[in-house]
């Protein structure tokens, strides 16, 4: 899988919110999306999946321009997890798992799509809770319902809009294992969007940082989350802390 | 994948076989609801102002049964000649079939078409307060047919010689709640589609509807007046053949289609995002579903007028029963719909012998009762 972004632009409520960016994903790697609320970080993940047409530039998936490509088939090959997500009152936990098998599935569901739904639901540690309604689990335990789903449609590239913020410290880490684990064991390509530094300090092969819809560098976690550049565009004084751990980065408090 | 992840509690019975329990109880019950209806309908061909007995019912449908084969194969007359007792009461194959059985039928496509189109606007539009009510469609249908009741016959006169009054009040209903179905949907989509959005315009839309049905009402004459007002207060005493002949097959090949979005529709459920990123066209599947949903109820309210309730609650109760697998919520709730009108109807008929009820009154009771015993019974009792 390779995909490669030239020139994207798009625009979401009339407003444009990605301009220009331009990058490329491939197989194994995982690039974590990083920026202040609104840089447009879940509009480029959108794009991506399909969901939102870029105004101008094109996004091409293995040498074919998406546009190019039938809906479902680009099903079979992105998965996407967004940041809200919506389920209703009588659906349960396996049914939702289920759906990310629904580019596969004609009408009837095969034992190879059921086990499918029963690994995915082992990767998140939710076999347990198969049978539950959603409404009668944690925000947490959703958002792990809602990787597993993705999961379960085993794609070759991953997205994943803020796949922690309801999560614990421990799930955090989980989770970011997990979707570590897709680049490394299944070789998928995964993009990330997160808020927390240190997770795209650590579990990234790349990282991406958006300003006001622009790219404004692209490259190894070190080298993009400089304490220069996240002052520039976060407004915040970060210190890089090195520990027997590798290294970590710790926000300045402001002295008034 | 190891990841860093404690397993939750284990799973006494595997996921797999939770998996198959589930569809086995579903399948139970689909079977179950078909029973039940089946013996409704026979309940109800039997029952009436002149009881007639389960056995000249049964004999008076299979001598319908052999003649109609008969005529449609000639041969057969000669080669399998099947004698058949007459019934004990003479007047049994006129009442059963020339008055009960089109009733019946209307009753139960009626229910069917309703409930399908309530089940699957609610997944569309994913509100559970969705219905072919609260989107103007029954207003609309109401006021097409209004149209046609009051002012058709001098329209036809001039317009459209030859075409029955049957023929005309389902265009018209038909069309005017197409229209409206189409005036909200352009209305919502100019503001980018919400849903929100959608369902404000359907109850707007309605209102103005509900104006234009009033105005007929006002000025219609006396005789016209007394076929509305008996119209829109629903029931099937406009069954004949005919209009069964008309309502079946739209009903059923509405219910194929949208039951062929089953799974479009559970994906729908999970946001509009996520079922796109499922390789999903949205705004293409919420047009055509709404529209085969709108053409479906509008043909059917055309000729038995306003009936509430089912496109509502039958969905909901089946959400209840069977899930949100719309898989197996749409045929459920079809059954139930069909069950539901057809037992009220019966027994708004038959209570106050000869003497009849508007089906509404019997239908809000024992619906509402089954429903609220539903809600107190709370979810997750082993159904599904």
């Amino acid at each position: 899988m390779e995909l490669e972004l030239e020139g994207v632009t798009a625009s979401y409520g009339g407003i444009t919110a990605l301009s220009d960016i331009s990058f490329t994903v491939t197989s194994g790697q995982v690039v974590t999306l990083l920026g202040p609320n609104g840089s447009g970080k879940s509009t480029l993940i959108k794009t991506i999946a399909g969901i939102l047409r870029p105004t101008r530039g094109r996004l091409v998936v293995d040498g074919t321009d998406i546009q190019r490509i039938d809906p479902i088939d680009l099903a079979t090959r992105i998965g996407y997890v967004p940041q809200q997500y919506t389920f209703t009152l009588y659906a349960t936990v396996f049914e939702t798992v289920l759906l990310g098998r629904r580019p596969f599935i004609k009408w009837s569901v095969s034992e190879e799509e059921l086990s499918r739904v029963e690994s995915a639901l082992e990767a998140v540690g939710m076999t347990g809770s198969a049978g539950k309604f959603m409404d009668q689990l944690s925000g947490g335990e959703r958002q792990k319902v809602f990787i597993a789903r993705a999961l379960a449609q085993d794609p070759a590239l991953y997205l994943f809009d803020e796949p922690t913020s309801a999560l614990d410290i421990r799930y955090q880490l989980g989770v970011m294992e997990t979707l570590r684990d897709l680049a490394i064991r299944r070789g998928a390509a995964v993009v990330i969007a997160v808020h927390d530094l240190n997770l795209a300090y650590r579990y990234a092969d790349a990282v991406i940082m958006l300003d006001k819809g622009r790219l404004v560098a692209n490259g190894l976690p070190e080298n993009v989350l400089t304490p220069d550049r996240i002052e520039k565009v976060y407004g915040v004084n970060i210190e890089v802390v090195r520990s027997g751990n590798g290294q970590f980065l710790m926000p300045v408090r402001q002295s008034r | 994948m190891t990841a860093g992840f404690p397993q939750d509690l284990p799973q006494p019975a595997g996921v797999l076989s939770l998996y198959h329990q589930s569809r086995a109880r579903r399948i139970a019950l689909l079977t179950g609801l078909a029973i039940a209806l089946v013996c409704a309908i026979v309940w109800a061909s039997c029952s009436g102002t002149v009881a007639i007995s389960p056995e000249d019912t049964l004999v008076v449908c299979i001598t319908a049964l052999r003649d109609a084969a008969y005529a449609v194969v000639p041969p057969l007359t000669a080669l399998v000649p099947v004698t058949l007792p007459d019934p004990a009461n003479p007047q049994a194959a006129l009442i059963v079939l020339g008055f009960r059985f089109p009733r019946i039928l209307l009753a139960v496509f009626t229910g069917i078409s309703l409930a399908v189109a309530g089940t699957v606007m609610q997944g569309l539009l994913r509100n559970p307060l969705v219905s072919p009510f609260t989107l103007g469609l029954s207003s609309a249908a109401s006021f097409g047919a209004a149209v046609a009741i009051v002012i058709g016959p001098a329209l036809l006169g001039t317009f459209a010689i030859g075409m029955g009054d049957d023929a005309f009040i389902i265009l018209m209903a038909f069309l005017s709640g197409w229209l409206s179905m189409l005036l909200v949907y352009s209305i919502a989509r100019s503001r980018g589609t919400s849903q929100s959005m959608l369902i404000l315009a359907g109850v707007v839309i309605g209102y103005i509807f509900q104006a234009g049905v009033l105005a007929m009402k006002y000025f219609s004459t006396s005789e016209r007046l007394r076929d509305l007002v008996v119209w829109l207060m629903g029931g099937m005493w406009g069954a004949s053949w005919g209009s069964v002949m008309i309502i079946a097959p739209i009903t059923l090949a509405c219910a194929c289609i949208l039951e062929l979005k089953a799974w479009d529709l559970n994906a729908l459920a999970s946001g509009d995002d996520v079922a796109k990123s499922l390789g999903i066209d949205t705004e293409r599947l919420r047009l055509y579903g709404l529209m085969t949903a709108t053409f479906a109820a509008s043909c059917c309210l055309a000729f038995t007028g306003i009936i509430g309730f089912i496109g509502l609650m039958s969905p909901h109760i089946c959400r209840m029963l069977i899930g949100n697998d719309h898989r197996y919520l749409i045929p459920c709730s079809a059954l139930l719909g069909a069950l539901i009108l057809l037992v009220s109807d019966t027994v708004a008929r038959t209570i106050l012998s000869p003497v009849e009820l508007p089906v509404g009154i019997i239908m809000y009771l024992v619906g509402g009762a089954f429903f609220l015993f539903l809600i107190l019974r709370g979810r997750g009792k082993g159904l599904y």
